[in-house]
Protein backbone atom coordinates (compact mmCIF):
# COMPACT_ATOMS: atom_id res chain seq x y z
CA UNK A 1 0.00 0.00 0.00
CA UNK A 2 1.31 3.40 -0.92
CA UNK A 3 2.25 5.72 1.87
CA UNK A 4 -0.83 7.71 2.71
CA UNK A 5 -0.80 11.42 2.29
CA UNK A 6 -1.56 13.32 5.43
CA UNK A 7 -2.39 16.94 4.98
CA UNK A 8 -1.09 19.32 7.58
CA UNK A 9 -4.29 21.25 7.04
CA UNK A 10 -7.50 20.27 8.75
CA UNK A 11 -10.91 21.74 9.12
CA UNK A 12 -9.43 23.94 11.84
CA UNK A 13 -7.60 25.71 9.06
CA UNK A 14 -10.72 26.33 7.06
CA UNK A 15 -11.75 29.90 7.47
CA UNK A 16 -15.20 30.12 9.03
CA UNK A 17 -17.86 31.54 6.83
CA UNK A 18 -18.14 34.89 8.58
CA UNK A 19 -14.47 35.46 8.01
CA UNK A 20 -14.78 34.91 4.28
CA UNK A 21 -17.48 37.49 4.25
CA UNK A 22 -15.04 39.74 6.00
CA UNK A 23 -12.42 38.90 3.47
CA UNK A 24 -14.81 39.89 0.73
CA UNK A 25 -15.46 43.21 2.38
CA UNK A 26 -11.75 43.84 2.66
CA UNK A 27 -11.40 43.15 -1.06
CA UNK A 28 -14.33 45.31 -1.94
CA UNK A 29 -12.93 48.09 0.21
CA UNK A 30 -9.59 47.85 -1.49
CA UNK A 31 -11.28 47.92 -4.83
CA UNK A 32 -12.64 51.31 -3.89
CA UNK A 33 -9.15 52.73 -3.66
CA UNK A 34 -8.45 52.81 -7.35
CA UNK A 35 -5.12 51.27 -8.10
CA UNK A 36 -4.29 50.38 -4.51
CA UNK A 37 -3.34 46.95 -5.72
CA UNK A 38 -1.12 48.42 -8.38
CA UNK A 39 0.87 50.30 -5.81
CA UNK A 40 1.76 47.04 -4.16
CA UNK A 41 -0.65 47.34 -1.28
CA UNK A 42 -2.68 44.47 -2.64
CA UNK A 43 -4.24 41.41 -1.14
CA UNK A 44 -0.99 39.45 -1.11
CA UNK A 45 0.79 41.73 1.29
CA UNK A 46 -2.26 42.54 3.34
CA UNK A 47 -2.98 38.93 4.18
CA UNK A 48 0.34 37.20 3.89
CA UNK A 49 1.32 35.12 0.92
CA UNK A 50 -1.89 33.59 -0.42
CA UNK A 51 0.02 30.50 -1.55
CA UNK A 52 0.87 29.68 2.00
CA UNK A 53 -2.35 30.82 3.58
CA UNK A 54 -4.27 28.27 1.48
CA UNK A 55 -7.59 29.81 2.36
CA UNK A 56 -10.32 27.78 0.68
CA UNK A 57 -12.47 29.59 -1.80
CA UNK A 58 -16.09 30.19 -1.01
CA UNK A 59 -18.71 27.64 -1.94
CA UNK A 60 -20.25 30.08 -4.41
CA UNK A 61 -16.95 30.63 -6.18
CA UNK A 62 -16.13 26.93 -6.38
CA UNK A 63 -19.58 26.05 -7.67
CA UNK A 64 -20.22 29.14 -9.80
CA UNK A 65 -17.00 29.44 -11.80
CA UNK A 66 -16.36 26.23 -13.70
CA UNK A 67 -14.93 24.79 -16.86
CA UNK A 68 -17.16 21.89 -17.83
CA UNK A 69 -17.55 22.31 -21.57
CA UNK A 70 -20.20 19.61 -21.82
CA UNK A 71 -22.48 22.30 -20.39
CA UNK A 72 -21.10 25.26 -22.35
CA UNK A 73 -17.84 27.14 -22.64
CA UNK A 74 -18.81 30.10 -20.44
CA UNK A 75 -17.62 29.99 -16.84
CA UNK A 76 -21.20 30.27 -15.57
CA UNK A 77 -22.70 27.85 -18.12
CA UNK A 78 -22.07 24.72 -16.01
CA UNK A 79 -23.77 26.22 -12.96
CA UNK A 80 -26.73 27.11 -15.17
CA UNK A 81 -26.99 23.90 -17.20
CA UNK A 82 -25.54 21.06 -15.18
CA UNK A 83 -28.77 20.41 -13.30
CA UNK A 84 -29.93 18.57 -16.45
CA UNK A 85 -27.47 15.75 -15.80
CA UNK A 86 -28.86 12.65 -14.13
CA UNK A 87 -26.40 11.36 -11.55
CA UNK A 88 -28.57 8.67 -9.97
CA UNK A 89 -28.11 5.87 -10.68
CA UNK A 90 -24.41 6.10 -11.47
CA UNK A 91 -21.88 3.46 -12.23
CA UNK A 92 -18.34 3.26 -13.48
CA UNK A 93 -17.20 0.73 -16.01
CA UNK A 94 -13.80 -0.51 -14.92
CA UNK A 95 -12.02 -2.49 -17.59
CA UNK A 96 -8.72 -3.28 -19.22
CA UNK A 97 -5.86 -4.88 -17.34
CA UNK A 98 -7.66 -5.51 -14.06
CA UNK A 99 -8.43 -8.66 -12.10
CA UNK A 100 -12.06 -7.77 -11.50
CA UNK A 101 -13.43 -5.85 -14.44
CA UNK A 102 -17.06 -4.85 -14.46
CA UNK A 103 -19.64 -2.20 -13.89
CA UNK A 104 -19.36 -0.85 -10.37
CA UNK A 105 -22.23 1.13 -8.97
CA UNK A 106 -21.31 4.28 -7.10
CA UNK A 107 -22.75 2.86 -3.89
CA UNK A 108 -20.61 -0.21 -4.28
CA UNK A 109 -17.48 1.86 -4.84
CA UNK A 110 -18.19 4.11 -1.88
CA UNK A 111 -18.99 1.22 0.43
CA UNK A 112 -15.37 0.10 0.39
CA UNK A 113 -13.54 3.38 0.77
CA UNK A 114 -12.97 5.93 3.44
CA UNK A 115 -13.96 9.49 2.61
CA UNK A 116 -11.45 12.05 3.79
CA UNK A 117 -11.09 15.80 3.55
CA UNK A 118 -8.36 17.19 1.33
CA UNK A 119 -7.78 20.91 0.97
CA UNK A 120 -6.01 21.30 -2.35
CA UNK A 121 -4.92 24.09 -4.62
CA UNK A 122 -6.50 23.92 -8.06
CA UNK A 123 -4.52 25.58 -10.85
CA UNK A 124 -6.25 26.03 -14.20
CA UNK A 125 -4.19 26.18 -17.38
CA UNK A 126 -5.96 29.50 -18.03
CA UNK A 127 -3.95 31.06 -15.19
CA UNK A 128 -6.62 31.26 -12.51
CA UNK A 129 -6.58 29.21 -9.35
CA UNK A 130 -8.66 28.27 -6.35
CA UNK A 131 -8.35 26.35 -3.14
CA UNK A 132 -10.96 23.64 -2.76
CA UNK A 133 -11.82 21.57 0.32
CA UNK A 134 -12.61 18.26 -1.36
CA UNK A 135 -14.09 15.15 0.15
CA UNK A 136 -12.98 11.96 -1.46
CA UNK A 137 -10.86 8.84 -1.33
CA UNK A 138 -7.55 7.84 -2.78
CA UNK A 139 -7.80 6.47 -6.28
CA UNK A 140 -5.21 3.88 -5.23
CA UNK A 141 -7.78 2.31 -2.90
CA UNK A 142 -10.18 1.72 -5.77
CA UNK A 143 -7.45 0.48 -8.10
CA UNK A 144 -6.16 -1.91 -5.48
CA UNK A 145 -9.64 -3.23 -4.96
CA UNK A 146 -10.17 -4.03 -8.64
CA UNK A 147 -6.67 -5.45 -8.89
CA UNK A 148 -4.25 -3.86 -11.33
CA UNK A 149 -2.63 -6.47 -13.52
CA UNK A 150 0.97 -6.77 -14.52
CA UNK A 151 1.54 -4.81 -17.69
CA UNK A 152 -0.85 -1.98 -16.93
CA UNK A 153 1.11 1.26 -17.16
CA UNK A 154 -1.57 3.90 -17.60
CA UNK A 155 -5.06 4.67 -16.38
CA UNK A 156 -7.59 6.13 -18.82
CA UNK A 157 -10.72 7.97 -17.73
CA UNK A 158 -13.85 8.98 -19.57
CA UNK A 159 -16.58 11.51 -18.76
CA UNK A 160 -20.26 10.92 -19.30
CA UNK A 161 -21.38 12.02 -22.79
CA UNK A 162 -25.16 12.18 -22.81
CA UNK A 163 -26.23 14.71 -25.45
CA UNK A 164 -29.79 15.07 -24.21
CA UNK A 165 -28.52 16.20 -20.83
CA UNK A 166 -25.37 18.03 -21.94
CA UNK A 167 -26.07 20.87 -24.36
CA UNK A 168 -22.37 21.58 -24.83
CA UNK A 169 -21.92 18.30 -26.67
CA UNK A 170 -23.70 19.81 -29.68
CA UNK A 171 -20.58 21.80 -30.40
CA UNK A 172 -17.43 19.87 -31.26
CA UNK A 173 -15.27 22.04 -28.97
CA UNK A 174 -13.12 18.96 -28.52
CA UNK A 175 -13.51 15.37 -29.61
CA UNK A 176 -16.16 14.09 -27.18
CA UNK A 177 -16.35 12.22 -24.88
CA UNK A 178 -13.92 14.02 -22.63
CA UNK A 179 -11.00 11.74 -21.90
CA UNK A 180 -8.05 11.97 -19.60
CA UNK A 181 -5.27 9.75 -18.42
CA UNK A 182 -2.53 9.27 -15.88
CA UNK A 183 0.55 7.18 -15.65
CA UNK A 184 -0.08 4.34 -13.21
CA UNK A 185 2.31 5.70 -10.59
CA UNK A 186 0.58 9.08 -10.78
CA UNK A 187 -2.80 7.40 -10.38
CA UNK A 188 -1.54 5.42 -7.39
CA UNK A 189 0.01 8.47 -5.74
CA UNK A 190 -1.59 9.25 -2.39
CA UNK A 191 -2.33 12.83 -3.46
CA UNK A 192 -4.54 11.59 -6.29
CA UNK A 193 -8.13 11.34 -5.16
CA UNK A 194 -11.58 10.61 -6.45
CA UNK A 195 -13.75 13.40 -5.07
CA UNK A 196 -17.40 13.03 -4.20
CA UNK A 197 -17.89 16.14 -2.11
CA UNK A 198 -16.90 19.72 -1.41
CA UNK A 199 -17.17 21.35 2.01
CA UNK A 200 -18.72 18.14 3.28
CA UNK A 201 -21.63 18.40 0.88
CA UNK A 202 -22.29 16.24 -2.15
CA UNK A 203 -20.30 17.50 -5.09
CA UNK A 204 -22.55 19.66 -7.30
CA UNK A 205 -23.13 18.60 -10.89
CA UNK A 206 -21.13 21.53 -12.29
CA UNK A 207 -18.09 20.35 -10.34
CA UNK A 208 -18.26 16.83 -11.74
CA UNK A 209 -20.93 14.96 -9.79
CA UNK A 210 -21.16 12.37 -8.58
CA UNK A 211 -17.51 11.38 -8.78
CA UNK A 212 -14.45 12.99 -10.32
CA UNK A 213 -10.70 12.85 -10.29
CA UNK A 214 -8.54 15.42 -8.49
CA UNK A 215 -4.82 15.55 -9.24
CA UNK A 216 -3.66 18.70 -7.51
CA UNK A 217 -0.20 19.02 -9.06
CA UNK A 218 -1.56 19.04 -12.61
CA UNK A 219 -3.55 21.64 -14.52
CA UNK A 220 -7.24 21.46 -13.76
CA UNK A 221 -8.30 19.81 -17.00
CA UNK A 222 -6.49 16.63 -15.99
CA UNK A 223 -8.93 16.28 -13.09
CA UNK A 224 -11.68 14.77 -15.21
CA UNK A 225 -15.29 15.12 -14.07
CA UNK A 226 -18.35 12.87 -13.89
CA UNK A 227 -16.39 9.70 -14.61
CA UNK A 228 -18.18 6.74 -16.22
CA UNK A 229 -15.21 4.66 -17.28
CA UNK A 230 -11.78 3.77 -15.97
CA UNK A 231 -9.47 1.59 -18.04
CA UNK A 232 -6.11 0.17 -17.07
CA UNK A 233 -4.02 0.12 -20.21
CA UNK A 234 -0.56 -0.56 -21.47
CA UNK A 235 -0.09 2.39 -23.81
CA UNK A 236 -0.39 6.09 -23.08
CA UNK A 237 -4.09 6.81 -23.60
CA UNK A 238 -5.60 9.41 -25.88
CA UNK A 239 -6.66 12.49 -23.91
CA UNK A 240 -9.04 15.25 -24.92
CA UNK A 241 -7.02 18.46 -24.86
CA UNK A 242 -3.82 16.74 -25.87
CA UNK A 243 -5.54 15.51 -29.01
CA UNK A 244 -6.87 18.98 -29.76
CA UNK A 245 -3.51 20.75 -29.48
CA UNK A 246 -0.55 18.58 -28.42
CA UNK A 247 1.90 21.46 -28.22
CA UNK A 248 -0.44 23.38 -25.92
CA UNK A 249 -1.68 20.59 -23.69
CA UNK A 250 0.81 17.85 -22.95
CA UNK A 251 -0.09 14.43 -21.63
CA UNK A 252 1.55 15.14 -18.29
CA UNK A 253 0.33 18.70 -17.84
CA UNK A 254 2.13 19.13 -14.57
CA UNK A 255 1.84 22.66 -13.26
CA UNK A 256 5.15 24.19 -14.28
CA UNK A 257 5.85 27.92 -14.17
CA UNK A 258 8.90 27.37 -16.36
CA UNK A 259 6.98 25.88 -19.25
CA UNK A 260 4.84 28.51 -20.96
CA UNK A 261 1.65 27.57 -22.65
CA UNK A 262 2.28 28.73 -26.24
CA UNK A 263 -0.44 31.32 -25.92
CA UNK A 264 0.27 32.59 -22.44
CA UNK A 265 2.85 32.50 -19.70
CA UNK A 266 2.34 30.12 -16.80
CA UNK A 267 4.67 31.98 -14.47
CA UNK A 268 1.89 33.61 -12.48
CA UNK A 269 -1.66 32.96 -11.47
CA UNK A 270 -4.68 34.78 -10.13
CA UNK A 271 -6.63 33.41 -7.20
CA UNK A 272 -10.35 33.61 -7.78
CA UNK A 273 -12.09 35.73 -5.18
CA UNK A 274 -9.70 38.66 -5.10
CA UNK A 275 -11.94 41.03 -7.02
CA UNK A 276 -11.07 43.50 -9.74
CA UNK A 277 -7.72 44.47 -8.24
CA UNK A 278 -6.60 40.96 -7.41
CA UNK A 279 -2.79 40.66 -7.49
CA UNK A 280 -1.19 37.87 -9.47
CA UNK A 281 1.35 35.77 -7.65
CA UNK A 282 4.01 33.34 -8.83
CA UNK A 283 2.87 29.83 -9.66
CA UNK A 284 4.70 27.12 -7.78
CA UNK A 285 6.36 24.10 -9.39
CA UNK A 286 3.92 21.17 -9.31
CA UNK A 287 1.41 23.65 -7.92
CA UNK A 288 3.21 23.56 -4.57
CA UNK A 289 3.29 19.77 -4.30
CA UNK A 290 6.88 19.43 -5.44
CA UNK A 291 8.00 17.73 -2.24
CA UNK A 292 5.36 15.04 -2.67
CA UNK A 293 5.51 14.35 -6.40
CA UNK A 294 8.86 15.49 -7.84
CA UNK A 295 10.28 11.99 -7.40
CA UNK A 296 7.77 10.64 -9.92
CA UNK A 297 9.52 12.59 -12.65
CA UNK A 298 13.17 12.15 -11.73
CA UNK A 299 15.38 12.40 -14.76
CA UNK A 300 12.52 13.52 -17.02
CA UNK A 301 12.72 16.64 -19.14
CA UNK A 302 9.61 18.40 -17.91
CA UNK A 303 9.68 20.93 -20.73
CA UNK A 304 9.67 18.25 -23.41
CA UNK A 305 7.28 16.03 -21.49
CA UNK A 306 5.01 18.86 -20.49
CA UNK B 1 -38.82 51.84 -48.32
CA UNK B 2 -41.22 53.71 -46.12
CA UNK B 3 -39.71 51.91 -43.16
CA UNK B 4 -36.18 52.90 -44.17
CA UNK B 5 -37.29 56.52 -44.52
CA UNK B 6 -38.81 56.46 -41.05
CA UNK B 7 -35.66 54.94 -39.56
CA UNK B 8 -33.47 57.47 -41.34
CA UNK B 9 -35.56 60.32 -39.99
CA UNK B 10 -35.32 58.80 -36.52
CA UNK B 11 -31.56 58.47 -36.76
CA UNK B 12 -31.23 62.10 -37.81
CA UNK B 13 -33.22 63.17 -34.76
CA UNK B 14 -30.85 61.48 -32.33
CA UNK B 15 -27.72 63.60 -32.05
CA UNK B 16 -24.39 61.79 -32.01
CA UNK B 17 -23.32 63.32 -28.68
CA UNK B 18 -26.01 61.18 -27.12
CA UNK B 19 -24.19 58.10 -28.39
CA UNK B 20 -20.98 59.24 -26.70
CA UNK B 21 -22.83 59.66 -23.43
CA UNK B 22 -24.60 56.31 -23.67
CA UNK B 23 -21.36 54.57 -24.68
CA UNK B 24 -19.31 56.12 -21.90
CA UNK B 25 -22.03 55.42 -19.36
CA UNK B 26 -22.20 51.78 -20.43
CA UNK B 27 -18.43 51.42 -20.15
CA UNK B 28 -18.54 52.96 -16.70
CA UNK B 29 -21.47 50.78 -15.68
CA UNK B 30 -19.56 47.64 -16.63
CA UNK B 31 -16.59 48.83 -14.58
CA UNK B 32 -18.88 49.42 -11.63
CA UNK B 33 -20.37 45.95 -12.04
CA UNK B 34 -16.92 44.40 -12.15
CA UNK B 35 -15.99 46.27 -8.99
CA UNK B 36 -19.05 45.17 -7.09
CA UNK B 37 -19.23 41.52 -8.08
CA UNK B 38 -21.79 41.93 -10.86
CA UNK B 39 -19.59 40.32 -13.51
CA UNK B 40 -19.01 37.00 -11.83
CA UNK B 41 -16.13 35.51 -9.92
CA UNK B 42 -13.30 36.63 -12.17
CA UNK B 43 -14.18 40.26 -12.83
CA UNK B 44 -10.82 41.00 -14.47
CA UNK B 45 -11.29 38.47 -17.23
CA UNK B 46 -14.97 39.32 -17.55
CA UNK B 47 -14.37 43.06 -17.92
CA UNK B 48 -11.49 42.50 -20.32
CA UNK B 49 -13.63 40.28 -22.53
CA UNK B 50 -16.70 42.53 -22.36
CA UNK B 51 -14.73 45.64 -23.36
CA UNK B 52 -12.98 43.78 -26.14
CA UNK B 53 -16.18 42.35 -27.52
CA UNK B 54 -18.02 45.68 -27.45
CA UNK B 55 -15.09 47.36 -29.20
CA UNK B 56 -15.16 44.73 -31.91
CA UNK B 57 -18.94 44.89 -32.28
CA UNK B 58 -18.81 48.68 -32.64
CA UNK B 59 -16.04 48.34 -35.20
CA UNK B 60 -18.27 46.00 -37.22
CA UNK B 61 -21.26 48.34 -36.90
CA UNK B 62 -19.01 51.15 -38.17
CA UNK B 63 -18.00 48.98 -41.11
CA UNK B 64 -21.65 48.21 -41.80
CA UNK B 65 -22.58 51.87 -42.25
CA UNK B 66 -21.52 52.12 -45.89
CA UNK B 67 -22.99 48.80 -47.11
CA UNK B 68 -26.23 49.52 -45.26
CA UNK B 69 -26.49 52.80 -47.11
CA UNK B 70 -25.52 51.29 -50.44
CA UNK B 71 -27.76 48.27 -50.34
CA UNK B 72 -30.64 49.27 -48.08
CA UNK B 73 -30.58 53.03 -48.20
CA UNK B 74 -30.26 53.10 -44.45
CA UNK B 75 -28.35 56.20 -43.47
CA UNK B 76 -26.25 55.94 -40.32
CA UNK B 77 -23.63 58.42 -41.54
CA UNK B 78 -24.36 60.95 -38.83
CA UNK B 79 -23.44 58.33 -36.22
CA UNK B 80 -20.44 56.83 -37.89
CA UNK B 81 -17.78 58.94 -36.21
CA UNK B 82 -19.31 58.38 -32.78
CA UNK B 83 -19.45 54.64 -33.42
CA UNK B 84 -15.80 54.59 -34.48
CA UNK B 85 -14.57 56.74 -31.62
CA UNK B 86 -16.49 54.64 -29.10
CA UNK B 87 -15.04 51.47 -30.62
CA UNK B 88 -11.60 52.97 -30.13
CA UNK B 89 -12.27 53.86 -26.50
CA UNK B 90 -13.63 50.43 -25.67
CA UNK B 91 -10.55 48.96 -27.31
CA UNK B 92 -8.37 51.23 -25.20
CA UNK B 93 -10.29 50.06 -22.13
CA UNK B 94 -9.84 46.43 -23.22
CA UNK B 95 -6.10 46.94 -23.61
CA UNK B 96 -5.82 48.78 -20.28
CA UNK B 97 -7.68 46.12 -18.32
CA UNK B 98 -5.54 43.45 -19.95
CA UNK B 99 -2.24 45.23 -19.27
CA UNK B 100 -2.90 46.78 -15.86
CA UNK B 101 -5.36 44.46 -14.15
CA UNK B 102 -4.73 41.12 -15.88
CA UNK B 103 -1.05 40.78 -16.77
CA UNK B 104 0.07 43.48 -14.30
CA UNK B 105 3.81 43.45 -14.95
CA UNK B 106 5.53 45.51 -17.64
CA UNK B 107 7.99 42.77 -18.56
CA UNK B 108 5.18 40.23 -18.79
CA UNK B 109 3.11 42.59 -20.94
CA UNK B 110 6.02 43.00 -23.33
CA UNK B 111 6.74 39.26 -23.32
CA UNK B 112 3.12 38.51 -24.18
CA UNK B 113 3.11 41.01 -27.03
CA UNK B 114 6.23 39.61 -28.66
CA UNK B 115 5.79 35.91 -27.81
CA UNK B 116 2.07 35.22 -28.09
CA UNK B 117 0.81 35.53 -31.66
CA UNK B 118 -2.78 36.28 -30.68
CA UNK B 119 -1.61 39.12 -28.45
CA UNK B 120 0.73 40.38 -31.17
CA UNK B 121 -2.16 40.41 -33.61
CA UNK B 122 -4.50 42.18 -31.22
CA UNK B 123 -1.81 44.72 -30.43
CA UNK B 124 -1.17 45.36 -34.12
CA UNK B 125 -4.88 45.98 -34.66
CA UNK B 126 -4.91 48.40 -31.75
CA UNK B 127 -1.87 50.30 -33.05
CA UNK B 128 -3.45 50.61 -36.49
CA UNK B 129 -6.48 52.26 -34.95
CA UNK B 130 -4.58 54.85 -32.90
CA UNK B 131 -4.06 57.30 -35.80
CA UNK B 132 -7.71 56.84 -36.69
CA UNK B 133 -8.81 57.68 -33.19
CA UNK B 134 -6.56 60.75 -33.18
CA UNK B 135 -7.88 62.07 -36.49
CA UNK B 136 -11.57 61.49 -35.86
CA UNK B 137 -12.37 65.20 -35.75
CA UNK B 138 -13.30 67.91 -38.24
CA UNK B 139 -10.01 69.72 -37.82
CA UNK B 140 -8.04 66.67 -38.95
CA UNK B 141 -10.30 66.14 -41.94
CA UNK B 142 -9.75 69.75 -42.98
CA UNK B 143 -6.01 69.68 -42.40
CA UNK B 144 -5.44 66.37 -44.14
CA UNK B 145 -7.90 66.85 -46.92
CA UNK B 146 -10.83 64.51 -47.41
CA UNK B 147 -9.04 62.13 -49.78
CA UNK B 148 -5.99 61.59 -47.58
CA UNK B 149 -8.19 61.28 -44.52
CA UNK B 150 -10.30 58.65 -46.21
CA UNK B 151 -7.21 56.76 -47.29
CA UNK B 152 -5.86 56.77 -43.73
CA UNK B 153 -9.13 55.54 -42.34
CA UNK B 154 -9.05 52.51 -44.60
CA UNK B 155 -6.72 51.15 -41.92
CA UNK B 156 -9.90 50.07 -40.19
CA UNK B 157 -10.13 47.18 -42.67
CA UNK B 158 -6.93 45.39 -41.66
CA UNK B 159 -7.60 46.31 -38.02
CA UNK B 160 -10.99 44.58 -38.10
CA UNK B 161 -9.46 41.51 -39.69
CA UNK B 162 -6.75 41.40 -37.04
CA UNK B 163 -9.38 41.78 -34.34
CA UNK B 164 -11.39 38.86 -35.69
CA UNK B 165 -8.27 36.71 -35.94
CA UNK B 166 -7.25 37.70 -32.40
CA UNK B 167 -10.52 36.33 -31.05
CA UNK B 168 -10.55 33.14 -33.13
CA UNK B 169 -6.99 32.43 -32.06
CA UNK B 170 -7.46 32.89 -28.35
CA UNK B 171 -10.58 30.71 -28.11
CA UNK B 172 -9.94 27.39 -26.41
CA UNK B 173 -11.15 24.44 -28.44
CA UNK B 174 -13.49 24.75 -31.40
CA UNK B 175 -15.86 27.60 -30.58
CA UNK B 176 -18.55 28.97 -32.82
CA UNK B 177 -18.97 32.55 -31.67
CA UNK B 178 -15.59 33.92 -32.78
CA UNK B 179 -16.01 32.16 -36.11
CA UNK B 180 -19.37 33.85 -36.63
CA UNK B 181 -17.72 37.21 -35.97
CA UNK B 182 -14.94 36.32 -38.37
CA UNK B 183 -17.54 35.50 -41.04
CA UNK B 184 -19.33 38.82 -40.47
CA UNK B 185 -16.02 40.66 -40.69
CA UNK B 186 -15.14 38.96 -43.95
CA UNK B 187 -18.58 39.74 -45.40
CA UNK B 188 -18.28 43.41 -44.46
CA UNK B 189 -14.81 43.62 -45.94
CA UNK B 190 -15.98 41.83 -49.08
CA UNK B 191 -18.43 44.66 -49.75
CA UNK B 192 -15.35 46.88 -50.15
CA UNK B 193 -13.99 44.82 -52.99
CA UNK B 194 -14.51 46.37 -56.39
CA UNK B 195 -17.57 44.50 -57.50
CA UNK B 196 -20.43 45.69 -59.65
CA UNK B 197 -22.84 47.61 -57.49
CA UNK B 198 -26.09 45.81 -56.80
CA UNK B 199 -27.90 49.11 -56.96
CA UNK B 200 -26.87 52.64 -57.75
CA UNK B 201 -25.57 54.86 -54.99
CA UNK B 202 -28.45 56.86 -53.56
CA UNK B 203 -28.27 60.52 -54.47
CA UNK B 204 -27.09 62.79 -51.74
CA UNK B 205 -29.85 64.76 -50.09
Amino acid sequence: MARRYTSKLTWDDVTPEHLYLNRRQIMAGMGGVLGAGLLGAGAAQAQGDPRLALIPNEWDEITGYNNFYEFGTGKDDPARNAHMMTTEPWSIEIDGLVDNPGTYSLEDILSEVEIEERIYRLRCVERWSMVVPWNGFELADLLNRVGVQEGARYVAFETLARPEEMPGLRVPVIDWPYREGLRLDEAMHPLTIMATGIYGRDIPNQNGAPIRLVVPWKYGYKSIKSIVRISLVEEQPVTAWNTYAPNEYGFYSNVNPERDHPRWSQAEERRIGGGLFSRNFPTLMFNGYEEEVASLYEGMDLIEFH
Amino acid sequence: MQLVQTINTGIRRIPSWLLYIVGAAYGGWLFFLALTGGLGFDPIEALEHRYGKIAFQLLLVGLAVTPLRQYLGLNLMSWRRAIGVLAFFFLLAHFTVWAVLDVQRLDAIWADIVKRPYVTIGMAGFLLLIPLGLTSNNLSVRKMGAAAWRRLHKLVYPAALLGALHWVWLAKGFQIEPLIYMAITLCLLATRLNMPRLRPQPRRA
